[in-house]
């Protein structure tokens, strides 16, 4: 299964770099290393951010609903991203936009935990998520609403679709770090996870305390899923779907999961980046459809298939 | 051995008070008592699990809580494996013995989700066998599984003991505690109001809950001659 996903994401990765606008083929040097290898290497960082992170919040809140966005972290990046856009930081200074966003989901990390109070736990910490996805959505409102102009509106709202078009190698350059670090941070939270499945009584017992768990999924799903959001938009559905498309295949045990999940949000991003891209190709579309729309669209579906199995 | 001396409040309401308890190797301890008297604080205060009293190592403390349930379709083998985690590996030896002693081998792979309620918490039983540690500490293991059913977890916790091992176990089934404890700690309202072989304590537990107590001259069923 994990060389079958890591095999998925070589191939969806060599595609990415074969295909672009001006149709399929290997272009010129110069569109290859500058637009399309930071696209697609992107494409793999966010989605396997986004797929790892799901399967740590799900495994470590023992709720099958959990995904970055339910803990107000994907809001407080994207949050993040449009202040710096408003006050024209990103203007001045290119790399202010991602930047934002990190910081937005650092101080969403942060007021997560000073909300859910001294000795967080599922219940706390997803109430307070709510809480802060709410206050973050209302601001972004609010920022939409009092747009010095209307290009401002229309950019900032295409913006938060996300998507990866126009990428370069400084985005990458200023993304990979960050979400390769909470990659690394959330692939280590394995056996705390399994520890969780019996109840916060039993995994404390067994050595591994709640709330440290809770604590580094949130820094790691700041760092991954922040960066990502940073640079390409708001993205939902990946985090929420990958761990319900792999427990089928690899049984329910959480730890079993982090790995395949990051590969399959990876295959899973760069596959809905590789149809944004084919669209204008192949359909009457003046433009690509916006990344964050194209996996909400893709995973509606499947998350109707999972409810209608699930049903006894 | 496991001992513990403490008195604990919990969101400011006191709970148990000026406990001193220490149970021995090769000891089935019954922990007894009206509800709220304090019997699971007792616990997982042993368990070391409450703020502010010391912690305990997970290799020699074992702990099963009240009706644990699993949050994700874990495999029997699975959840056995997870008393594994306080060492670091998942060493198949202990893990299969736990499974054998809980008779568990036929149920291996089955979904902890998708079995009877007894056979579910034999495998939560598997799971603290697994870890090894020599103080078991159990919280109404038997609770609303058939006679047959909670006759055989007692059983295997009494060979437990026999064995050598400290076990530990909150009941609220005085025959049970009867039949198989060697000491019967009665506590009422955060406190020990009888510690004793169960016969000898048993008349105090019965105050406790406001019950009387006499001889039964009728027909009642008895552990399995196996016991």
């Amino acid at each position: 299964m994990i060389r079958g996903l890591a095999a998925l994401v070589l191939g969806l990765t060599a595609l990415g770099l074969l295909l672009g606008a001006a149709g399929f083929g290997l272009p010129q040097s110069e569109i290859l290393w500058q637009l399309r290898l930071p696209r697609t290497v992107l494409a793999g960082l966010v989605g396997a951010g986004l797929g790892l992170s799901g399967a740590v919040l799900q495994g470590g809140l023992r709720n099958r609903l959990a995904d970055p966005g339910l803990l107000g972290i994907g809001g407080g990046a994207a949050l993040g991203a449009v202040v710096a856009f408003y006050w024209g930081l990103s203007a001045r200074f290119a790399p202010a936009l991602p930047l934002g966003g990190l910081a937005g989901a650092g101080l969403a990390c942060a007021a997560l935990f000073a909300l859910a109070g001294r000795a967080p736990s599922a219940p706390s910490l997803i109430l307070a998520g709510v809480a802060l996805s709410a206050l973050a959505s209302a601001l972004l409102a609010l920022a939409l609403a009092l747009a010095p102009n209307p290009f401002a509106l229309a950019e900032i709202t295409f913006w938060l679709m996300g998507g990866l078009q126009d990428r370069s190698l400084d985005h990458l350059a200023l993304a990979a770090p960050p979400i390769l670090l909470g990659l690394i941070l959330l692939l280590r939270l394995g056996p705390g996870l399994d520890a969780l499945a019996l109840g916060e009584d039993v995994a404390q017992s067994l050595g591994r305390p709640v709330g440290r768990t809770l604590l580094w999924a949130a820094i790691g799903s700041a760092l991954a899923v922040g960066a990502g959001t940073a640079v390409a938009g708001s993205i939902g559905f990946v985090g929420l779907v990958v761990p319900h498309l792999l427990r089928p295949q690899l049984g329910e045990r959480p730890a079993g999961l982090l790995p395949a999940a990051a590969l399959a949000g990876a295959a899973l991003l760069l596959g809905a980046d590789l149809l944004a891209r084919a669209a204008p190709l192949l359909l009457p579309l003046s433009q690509e459809p916006p990344l964050g729309v194209l996996t909400a669209l893709l995973g509606a579906p499947f998350l109707v298939r999972i409810a209608r199995q699930v049903a006894p | 051995m496991i001992a513990l001396t403490a008195t604990v409040a919990l969101g400011g309401r006191p709970v148990l008070h000026d406990i001193a308890f220490t149970a021995q190797p090769g000891q089935l301890v019954a922990l007894c008592g009206p509800n709220g008297a304090g019997k699971s604080t007792l616990l997982r205060a042993l368990a070391g699990l409450l703020p502010g009293l010391p912690g305990r190592d997970p290799r020699q403390v074992a702990y099963l809580p009240q009706g644990a349930r699993c949050a994700w379709g874990l495999t029997v083998a699975e959840v056995a494996a997870l008393g594994r985690l306080p060492h670091g590996d998942a060493a198949a030896a202990p893990i299969a013995r736990a499974l054998t002693l809980c008779g568990l081998d036929s149920l291996r792979n089955a979904r902890v989700d998708r079995i009877s309620g007894g056979q579910a918490r034999r495998a939560m039983l598997a799971r603290i066998l697994a870890t090894e540690a020599p103080t078991l500490l159990l919280d109404e293991p038997t609770a609303d599984l058939d006679p047959a059913a909670a006759h055989a977890i007692m059983a295997l916790l009494r060979r437990l003991a026999q064995a050598g091992a400290t076990v530990i176990v909150v009941l609220h089934a005085l025959d049970l505690a009867r039949d198989y404890a060697d000491r019967m700690v009665v506590l009422q309202d955060g406190r020990i109001i009888a510690d004793a072989a169960p016969a000898d304590a048993l008349p105090a537990a019965a105050r406790a809950f406001g019950l009387p107590v006499g001889l039964d001259t009728q027909p009642r069923l008895l552990p399995p001659a196996a016991a």
